[in-house]
């Protein structure tokens, strides 16, 4: 028999253990690619297109293609997201279809992004004949961005105290004002974090576009042109036999960068719109 | 003056009935006082009264309810002007997270007032009326969370006086505050009956023999057992079960 206090004791370790392990994983690998990347970037290396076969220069048209495709991405999962948030929530009485809807999007975000690459490929660049480019790309990603957007967002209006739907309904506000004016202003900390993870996926995924977006180093102009966001090109960079590490470890450093600076500042603008409204 | 009159209301959810044949005549300016054991049905009672009830998607109703000599659910009604003429306050404070101003100024932007002059009097007009006025008069831009329970019950009434609502439904408005904060709730529902119709429902027998001038009993199945004027059914009532209840015998 092992004692009590012994059995403890061990418990107490294992969890510390995994999750300092955890932690260290995190701050290693990050810690691994910004020391590696840091002394790469420079404003020549933000600012300039690639040359030489991508063994100097700069990734400019990447960041922008990364943007680009994303925000295409958020502007069709957003709205979209939301909409079915409310509707599930606020007007859909519970049946077998509503339950059909939230288990399709749970499938839905388990789909492996390379089929969700295929599909791209097959119906928005050829099907609808947008061909390889950034709108392909965006509405592509907007199939990842979407089921986490709508879940967080889902959640987050179900949780708004059912009090201020009647606090607004009985002073004879309409359904969609109170939606509007009270529903969505105080549900909006949980969606503002759901369309940070759903940009997280979408500025993340490599697979997904991988077939979509055309490629190449020209900066992306139209929603019609091609183009090769960060994740691709880092992609590119080491199939390629690794043409250069260290513009990999730089491009890779900007992307990690831009996440951490969006999912930084949502966070910091949620937390000051938190305090406005709830108070302390 | 009768204000609102039910005639053989009834209420069920689904196949369970919650309120039978009602028959009851709520006098003008006056603060009528709804009482009688949980689950008797005397939420669904007033809820029905500004079809807030329409939300309860289960809910069938029969028999009429008055208001102003009109039957509210005539199919006519305009239910946003009904819930102007009839507000509510309810159970647990519920202020949007919004500042002080907004929430009161909330109704009335709802209803296309914009302009600031209008909004800024609707405002302190129902602040004072609510006897909030000079405790947040200084802070009026401040969350309304960041208030006390009672502050925030206060301004939730503040909130319905914002829309001049001819009457005013309470739903058990004390039974989250302190004994305080409920005596100052008290003395302003008082002082409300002067220019509004108060129909209060609570489960506190002493609040409704201090602040009502008339009383309705219900029992289960939302049967009205006895109603009349406060000091009579509290001093000579006239059903056993009422004695029984207001001697605390149950309840």
């Amino acid at each position: 028999m092992i004692s009590v206090n012994f059995s403890q004791k061990i418990a107490n370790i294992m969890l510390w253990a995994s999750a300092l392990i955890t932690i260290a994983i995190l701050f290693i690998m990050v810690g691994h690619i910004l020391l590696n990347g840091v002394e790469v970037i420079d404003l020549q290396f933000l600012l300039e297109s690639p040359k030489n076969a991508g063994r100097e220069g700069g990734i400019l048209p990447m960041i922008v293609s990364s943007l680009y495709t994303t925000g295409l991405a958020l502007i069709v999962a957003i709205p979209l997201g939301i909409g079915s948030a409310i509707y599930l929530t606020e007007y859909a009485v519970k049946s077998p279809l509503t339950k059909a809807i939230r288990y399709a999007t749970e499938t839905l975000s388990g789909i492996p992004s390379i089929v969700v690459g295929l599909f791209g490929y097959t119906f928005f660049v050829i099907y609808l004949g947008l061909g390889f480019c950034v709108l392909s790309a965006g509405l592509t990603l907007s199939i990842m961005a979407l089921p986490i957007i709508m879940r967080t967002a889902e959640e987050s209006v179900r949780t708004v105290p059912i009090g201020y739907r009647e606090g607004s309904l009985a002073l004879g506000a309409s359904k969609w004002q109170t939606i509007r004016k009270v529903l969505l202003p105080s549900a909006s900390p949980g969606i503002v974090t759901g369309i940070v993870l759903g940009m997280g996926r979408a500025i993340g995924e490599t697979a997904a576009i991988m077939f979509v977006v055309g490629g190449g180093w020209r900066m992306p102009i139209s929603p019609l042109s091609p183009a090769q966001p960060l994740t691709v090109h880092l992609y590119e960079l080491f199939s390629a036999g690794i043409i250069s590490t260290e513009i990999g470890y730089g491009t890779a450093t900007v992307l990690l960068a831009m996440v951490l600076a969006i999912t930084f500042t949502a966070n910091w603008t949620m937390r000051r719109y938190i305090k406005k409204i709830m108070g302390e | 003056m009768n204000k609102i009159e039910t005639r053989n209301l009834s209420i069920w959810y689904g196949d369970g009935r919650v309120l039978t044949d009602v028959n009851m005549k709520i006098k003008e300016k006056c603060i009528t006082a709804i009482i009688g054991p949980s689950g008797c049905g005397k939420t669904t009672f007033i809820k029905a009264i500004n079809r807030m009830i329409d939300l309860t998607h289960i809910a069938r109703i029969e028999g009429e309810i008055l208001c102003d000599g009109e039957n509210i659910y005539d199919d006519g009604i305009d239910v946003v002007e009904l819930r102007k003429k009839i507000g509510m306050v309810f159970q647990k404070p519920n202020p949007f997270p919004m500042s002080i101003y907004e929430n009161v100024a909330y109704g009335p932007r709802v209803h296309g007032i914009k302009d600031r002059r209008s909004l800024n009097e609707i405002v302190e007009k129902s602040l004072r009326e609510a006897f909030l006025w000079d405790e947040v008069k200084d802070r009026l831009n401040e969350p309304a969370l960041g208030s006390s329970g009672g502050q925030q019950q206060r301004l939730c009434i503040a909130r319905a006086l914002s829309m001049k609502p001819e009457v005013i439904l309470f739903d058990e408005p004390c039974s989250a505050l302190d004994p305080i904060s409920t005596s100052k709730i008290e003395d302003l529902i008082v002082e409300l009956k002067k220019n509004y119709t108060v129909i209060i429902v609570t489960h506190n027998m002493q609040q409704a023999a201090r602040i009502s001038d008339y009383t309705a009993f219900f029992l289960t199945r939302g049967e009205l057992i006895e109603y009349g004027s406060t000091s009579r059914i509290f001093e000579r009532p006239l059903d056993k079960r009422t004695e029984d209840y207001i001697t605390g015998r149950f309840g």
